[in-house]
């Protein structure tokens, strides 16, 4: 040691406590070959990681947040106002987010290479929209709501319909990728990727609320869903171990 | 006292992360690639069978050359896709060095996030550079990694470029923090 300190101490990722779910998860198959083995090493937060990217209006353009107006054709589906609040875990709004999402169209279908499934493309959906939450932290998206679709993971394998939701926060600790899924979706309990949650009220926390307040008479349903960032995980004292 | 509201999990960003995150607004290259500064940066994602992860995101966040108090018309933030056979590629710049909390300084580094189907949530390095070898030596963070968990951290020098591959599992697995 050049500095006379001790090494770091590092941590299981498995028995980290916290919201987020293990990497090391194998009904999830994907994450066999790619979830980290070694124990991960506790870095103190510096600057490097209490610091983190902002992005102003001039990211966002006013269609970009309406995912049905992106083309000349409208697409089809069940048109859906998707409204929440990006939070502090202390509740402080978060304004001036950047939220970013994507998600399959009405059929199931990603527009992406990689997407075989056979349903059809939706020629007025991409399927991409961000906005920035305003003074209440509040954030809208008017888009379709997304199809399930079959996935390779086990045999008859169907992903619940979710969005895609990536956000900041205020530093690189708090950056999240995630997912929102919507309410009483009868494959959630077959699905190993809503499950590598393990805490049951954490895992309802990705569930988004129908809300009659946010649907709009003859035009759109509404679902409500508020996002709560913060430093990700606690390392419990007695897990943590020296060298 | 106020009641801590729990936060909102991580999910995987799944295979189709392009569609949303590898758009517009947010490039590879953090600075012009023909200035005079600039600094190309390569590397593999690679994965526990030593495959290349060809679907993954790779994010960089940095301080400006100057160090971290004089961060103007530079983002410092970037982001490359990983492609075929799990290559990325940064255009940048040898950030400054940044504060200690302890007091002194960190060597130049980059922090790195990585996404990709088959990872629940992101995984996090850092990137340090090979030829600040007296800044390295006397980093808080380097001098203080647990025996033989340095070196996948500090990039290579290529002709060109600085090789920097990333392994998720394996015997030469990625030293990554929990942050």
């Amino acid at each position: 040691m050049q500095l006379g300190e001790p090494p770091f101490a590092e941590v299981d990722d498995a028995t980290r406590v916290g919201a987020d779910p293990p990497n090391d998860h194998a009904d999830y198959v994907g994450t066999r070959l790619r979830a980290p083995t070694q124990p991960l090493v506790i870095l103190p937060a510096t600057e490097t990681e209490l610091t983190g990217p902002a992005y102003g209006e001039s990211a966002v353009e006013p269609h970009d947040a309406d995912l049905t107006r992106q083309h000349a054709a409208e697409p089809l589906g069940q048109r859906i106002v998707v409204e929440g609040r990006v939070l502090g875990s202390d509740g402080t709004p978060l304004r001036g987010q950047l939220v970013e999402i994507w998600q399959a169209n009405a059929a199931g279908r990603y527009l992406h290479s990689v997407d075989t499934h056979d349903a059809p493309l939706d020629p007025g959906f991409s399927g991409a929209g961000r906005c920035l939450t305003d003074d209440d932290g509040r954030y809208r998206f008017v888009t379709i709501k997304p199809g399930i679709y079959p996935w390779g993971n086990h045999p008859n394998a169907w992903r619940p319909a979710h969005i895609h939701f990536s956000l900041f926060g205020r530093a690189f600790t708090e950056r999240l990728i995630t997912q929102m899924y919507f309410p009483d979706d009868p494959l959630f309990p077959f699905d190993p990727i809503f499950n590598s949650v393990r805490d049951e009220a954490a895992r309802m926390r990705l569930v988004s609320s129908f809300d009659m307040e946010l649907t709009e008479p003859d035009w759109a349903l509404g679902f409500r869903w508020d996002i709560v960032l913060g430093g990700r995980e606690a390392t419990p004292l007695e897990d943590a171990h020296d060298d | 006292m106020t009641e801590m509201l729990g936060l909102t999990p991580s999910q995987t960003a799944g295979p189709y992360l392009s569609i949303g995150l590898l758009r517009d607004l947010v490039p590879s290259a953090l600075v012009d690639p023909d200035g005079a500064a600039a600094l190309r940066i390569r590397g593999r994602l690679l994965d526990g069978a030593g495959d290349g992860v060809p679907d993954g995101l790779i994010e960089i966040w940095q301080a400006s050359p100057a160090g971290a108090d004089d961060a103007r018309g530079f983002a410092g933030f970037g982001r490359s896709g990983t492609v075929d056979d799990g290559r990325f590629e940064f255009v940048t710049v040898k950030p400054g060095p940044v504060a200690w909390p302890a007091g002194g300084l960190q060597a130049p580094h980059l922090a790195v996030g990585i996404f990709a189907r088959g990872l629940l949530k992101r995984v996090v390095t850092r990137l340090y550079f090979p030829d600040e070898v007296e800044a390295n030596d006397a980093d808080p963070v380097l001098s203080r990694l647990p025996h033989g968990r340095r070196e996948s951290l500090i990039a290579i020098a290529e002709d060109d470029a600085l090789r920097f591959d990333i392994r998720l599992q394996g015997p030469q697995e990625t030293t990554f923090f929990a942050v």
